[in-house]
């Protein structure tokens, strides 16, 4: 099994899971009725991929993700996630974190290797070498409440890096940065993925944030969430986050998709108060 | 006036204050001791029924030095102790179980609803039927007592962990056994301390309660043989004594507290 600091496996030959969903529909069952989050749900992401899944608020996109997961499971349609050679098919990156507050840093970034069995000594090993990749071996004794909020999402990005998944879903992780710190991380998780070219599933509420990071920004309506369009994004890589977001040709696409969006958060909005 | 010796007259400031707060603190006690001290010496109030604070702090000495209070002190904690432990290990499982199974929680559920508002001390006839006049009995009562509030803090806190862990930790491959040791139990952790700390309240009062009758040693019996004998000041000396030991163990646990859970903030 290729570990997480050697080098080698980061290269192309092993590629990414390839995600195959088809015709997906989930409704919850709620106090009056039935409540259909998603809709018709057609996409494939090829191995290697980073996908942006953009959409306004309520339009069932972190539901998208958590069926991605297994933590949630549709009502009907096909999800097919193929990662031959992958020991760890997913791992997630939630919004909040979601680190654990009673275990340090180092704990928090070994916990799925702990959860899988890996010899102690290999897993110390990997969990530091993930902690180094993300700048943070020195805060290892830490607790998170001891760690800035950008700390915690690096930590959290080791956790899922250091399981050496196939696929990273990845549910708004720097919704809650400061601006600074937010395109501090996705240059840092740009240069990561760029080296391990994993399969990238990320959700998103920012249309720039989709342009800057995904090779296809998949464009969701408002409530039942449906795919309004798949852009193709046609910067070439790596990427300078900064000269990109301030080149005429991102500004011109980002209010192209805005303007399709628009429509999508007004209708949101009008069924919100009514 | 420059810029720094403002400064130290703040902090100076600052410093008075927390003194000033630590004798308020102080106060309130001492404040009752001489009162009730003066109060008696001035001949108000009855000395034979309601002994000076002198006269307590005399027999206080007296009983410590024939080593009978200490006798007293170690049974009732030994009692505390066994009793406590006893109670609160399997109450902390048992909580934990409800919150990760379902089952569990239908099973105990009902249980709990109907045996928690007993008045545990109801239970000490039974008890001593059950388990005699030794110390077998008074642990019991202290194991029954514990069990309640433990098992009730530990389930609301197991269930009312953040969603997110539950999330994290499916995501991450975690078996059950995982799940139950390395997320639900410290998840609920700050709780279960909450349910411990009352537990520890809520065994003195049922220990001593108990020990008036059919003992012949403890902090309670203490007390109630010295009723018999209108020893009122050996009466105080056992209350004191037990909000002296309720003082001392709660700073203890507190310690442990705060050992224990080293990423609760302050």
């Amino acid at each position: 099994m290729p570990t997480l600091h050697d080098k080698s496996s980061f290269t192309v030959v092993r590629r990414g899971a390839a995600v195959e969903i088809a015709r997906l529909r989930k409704e919850y069952r709620s106090g009056q009725g039935c409540i259909l989050a998603l809709d018709d749900i057609s996409l494939k992401v090829s191995p290697g991929e980073f996908v942006c899944i953009v959409g306004p608020s309520g339009c069932g996109k972190s539901t998208l993700l958590r069926i991605l997961a297994g933590l949630d499971t549709q009502s009907s349609g096909a999800m097919r996630v193929e990662a031959p050679g992958w020991a760890v098919v997913n791992a997630m990156v939630f919004q909040e974190s979601g680190l654990f507050p009673w275990m340090s840093v180092e704990a928090n970034v070994g916990f799925g290797l702990m959860t899988r069995g890996v010899p102690h000594a290999q897993a110390k090993e990997r969990v530091q070498a993930a902690l180094a990749l993300v700048g943070l071996t020195r805060f290892r004794a830490h607790y998170p409440h001891q760690l800035s909020g950008g700390m915690r999402q690096r930590c959290a990005i080791a956790r899922a890096f250091v399981t050496d998944p196939g696929m990273l879903l990845m549910d708004e992780p720097f919704a809650a940065l400061d601006a600074q710190n937010r395109t501090l991380l996705q240059a840092e998780l740009l240069r990561i993925w760029e080296d391990t070219r994993k399969t990238v599933v990320y959700v998103t509420h920012s249309i720039e944030e989709a342009l800057l990071l995904g090779d296809r920004t998949v464009l969701m309506t408002a409530q039942p969430g449906r795919i309004k369009k798949i852009i193709d994004v046609p910067f070439a890589r790596p990427r300078d986050l900064l000269t990109l977001s301030a080149s005429g040709e991102f500004g011109a696409l980002k209010l192209e998709i805005w303007r399709l969006l628009e429509d999508e958060v007004n209708r949101a909005r009008a069924e919100a108060q009514a | 006036m420059s810029g720094v010796k403002g400064m130290s007259g703040k902090t100076s400031d600052k410093m008075s204050d927390k003194t000033r707060e630590r004798l308020l603190y102080l106060l309130s006690p001492i404040g009752l001791i001489a009162v009730w001290q003066i109060l008696l010496m001035l001949g108000i109030g009855d000395r034979r029924f309601i002994p000076a604070p002198s006269d307590i702090a005399q027999r206080f000495v007296r009983l410590l030095a024939s080593g009978e209070l200490e006798w007293h002190v170690a049974v009732t904690l030994y009692r505390v102790l066994v009793g406590y432990v006893i109670g609160a290990v399997p109450a902390v499982a048992v909580g934990l179980l409800m919150a990760m199974f379902k089952p569990v929680r239908i099973f105990f559920d009902p249980l709990i609803a109907a045996l928690f508002p007993i008045p545990k001390i109801a239970l000490m006839p039974l008890l001593l039927l059950a388990f005699g006049l030794g110390d077998a009995s008074k642990i019991a009562l202290v194991a029954i007592a514990v069990f309640f509030p433990v098992v009730v803090n530990t389930y609301v806190g197991a269930a009312n962990i953040d969603k997110i862990y539950w999330d994290v930790a499916r995501n991450y491959g975690a078996s059950p056994t995982v799940m139950f040791s390395r997320v639900v139990f410290f998840g609920a952790l700050p709780t279960i301390f909450a349910g411990l700390r009352i537990a520890l309240a809520v065994s003195f009062i049922v220990l001593v309660a108990s020990e008036f009758v059919a003992t012949k040693s403890g902090i309670g019996y203490l007390i109630w043989n010295s009723w018999e004998l209108l020893q009122v000041d050996v009466m105080f000396v056992g209350i004191v004594t037990i909000g002296v030991l309720g003082l001392i163990t709660s700073v203890l646990f507190a310690e442990i507290e705060r050992k224990t859970i080293p990423w609760k903030t302050e």
